[in-house]
């Protein structure tokens, strides 16, 4: 059988992800978490006084912190799993995939293993991050001035 | 390749499990289980050492034999430099051969003991193969602890050990004949669908064993596969009946019979190179000691998956080794 039949013959059997579905549930859930970071904003300018630039920075180490920490606790990759994309996209996303690399590398060393893995899948997010910034921010000077 | 063999019997089994291999379907018939990952050690790599020293340890126990009754240990796992093999063999202290064959390592292992024992150039020799669930993920796919969305073809790597023990002593289970796979790649470049990458490999392995014994399907009363999954599974029917026009009737893939598919979080089933091992070791090996299953093939197959060559963008090579075992008659 060459490639392409077998290709077909594959796609037969080859069930269909409920897209429509997840992303429903990532849009709802990745709204919420948007909605509580809101909130989070609210609060922090309101308790602490302080402007709201500053209280979306507390508000983006409280998500961060939760991330990571619920990671630890062993139920985020269920909740990720079960929401997928609208725990990813947020801020909680690369929080726990820096927290999940981590702590699988433990075991491994401070040197050798977390601090040489930790980048392990968040690497990639920083690196198209800070070049698509440079290339948008270049653009915006260009366009706006 | 085939080989047929006049000398040589299956004289004992052992199994270790895992937590989810145990609260499958299988459960009870397992000779021991751990129930965490841990099996009390620090990592998941040593856990998985401790699972395959326990293997042999039980295999022995069961046939009452000493590590020095032993002639050859033949081993291998899934991790690089099957380290599992090399650091549990360091404490077992029997001669060892350290192979690796993916998912197909127990079948190919069975392969080379039967042919030594049966030139007589061993009395007896012991094959042990290890997975574990989380090492095998950290080693090829995501972090463990990493809840990416996976896909419904995914297969779920078996966390356990399995030891055979082979001689000339003659037992009830006779190791008759088998057949050496060929590499084979059909262009599968998708690391979450070993199922489509396998079948091809074990529909190859399958139809050159009984096309050189000239033998049919049904010869046998039953096919095991190693781990396709449910969908490999289907996959595999369909393409040993387009190709080469073999209808699989007595069949079944390991995947599918160690875990509930309904209620445990496998996707699409097991896999690893204690998957089919596991499965045969307790569930299959009684049946056939019962004298419910006479002649039994085993087709352990084997994703050659290597993380930076599927980065390459190359697709995945496969191979799959198949061994005939019989009940025999002439037993006092």
């Amino acid at each position: 059988m060459d490639k392409n039949k077998y290709k077909e013959l594959v796609a037969k059997y080859t069930p269909k992800e409920n897209r429509l579905y997840n992303a429903i549930i990532a849009f709802l859930v990745g709204g919420l978490v948007g909605v509580f970071g809101q909130i989070l904003i609210d609060l922090y300018s309101y308790f602490l006084n302080i402007p709201t630039k500053e209280a979306s920075v507390f508000m983006i180490i409280t998500l961060v912190f939760l991330g990571c920490f619920l990671t630890c606790l062993g139920f985020f990759d269920k909740f990720v799993s079960f929401a997928k994309c609208g725990l990813i996209i947020p801020i909680t996303g690369f929080a726990h995939s820096m927290m999940s690399a981590t702590l699988e590398y433990k075991k491994e060393g401070i040197v050798t293993g977390m601090g040489a893995n930790m980048f392990k899948l968040a690497g990639t997010v920083i690196m198209c991050g800070v070049v698509s910034a440079y290339f948008f921010g270049l653009l915006r000077i260009i366009i706006m001035g | 390749m085939t080989f047929k063999y006049e000398n040589v019997y299956l004289n004992e089994v052992s199994t270790i499990a895992g937590p989810y291999e145990n609260n499958g379907p299988l459960g009870r018939y397992y000779d021991k289980v751990y129930n965490d990952f841990y099996c009390g050690t620090k990592t998941w790599e040593q856990a998985e050492c401790r699972m395959l020293i326990d293997s042999v340890d039980m295999v022995l126990y069961k046939a009452n034999k000493l590590k020095n009754d032993i002639d050859l240990h033949i081993s291998g796992d899934l991790l690089n430099q099957i380290v599992s093999t090399n650091y549990a063999s360091a404490s077992i202290g029997i001669p060892l051969i350290g192979i690796y064959s993916a998912c197909s390592t127990s079948v190919l292992g069975l392969i080379i003991g039967s042919n030594m024992v049966d030139k007589e150039q061993i009395r007896n020799c012991l094959i042990s193969t290890s997975s574990h669930n989380n090492g095998a993920e950290k080693q090829f796919r995501q972090p463990v602890e990493y809840g990416g969305p996976k896909k419904k073809t995914t297969t779920f790597t078996t966390t356990g050990a399995a030891s055979f023990l082979l001689s000339s002593k003659k037992s009830k289970i006779k190791v008759e004949s088998a057949t050496i796979g060929i590499v084979t790649d059909l262009g599968v470049t998708d690391s979450f669908n070993m199922g489509a990458v396998m079948a091809p490999s074990a529909a190859v392995t399958i139809h050159n064993h009984l096309k050189n014994l000239k033998r049919e399907a049904s010869y046998y009363d039953l096919i095991l596969t190693g781990d396709l999954g449910v969908y490999g599974k289907k996959i595999l029917v369909d393409y040993m009946k387009t190709e080469y026009n073999i209808k699989l009737k007595n069949y079944n893939d390991t995947a599918c019979m160690i875990y509930d598919l309904e209620k445990q979080p496998v996707y699409a089933g097991g896999s690893g190179p204690a998957c089919l091992p596991l499965v045969f070791n307790s569930y299959i090996y009684e049946k056939m000691l019962k004298g419910e299953l006479g002649r039994v093939l085993l087709v352990a197959t084997g994703a050659l998956l290597s993380p930076s060559m599927v980065n390459q963008k190359l697709s995945i090579p496969s191979i799959s080794h198949a061994i005939s075992l019989e009940v025999t008659d002439d037993i006092l």
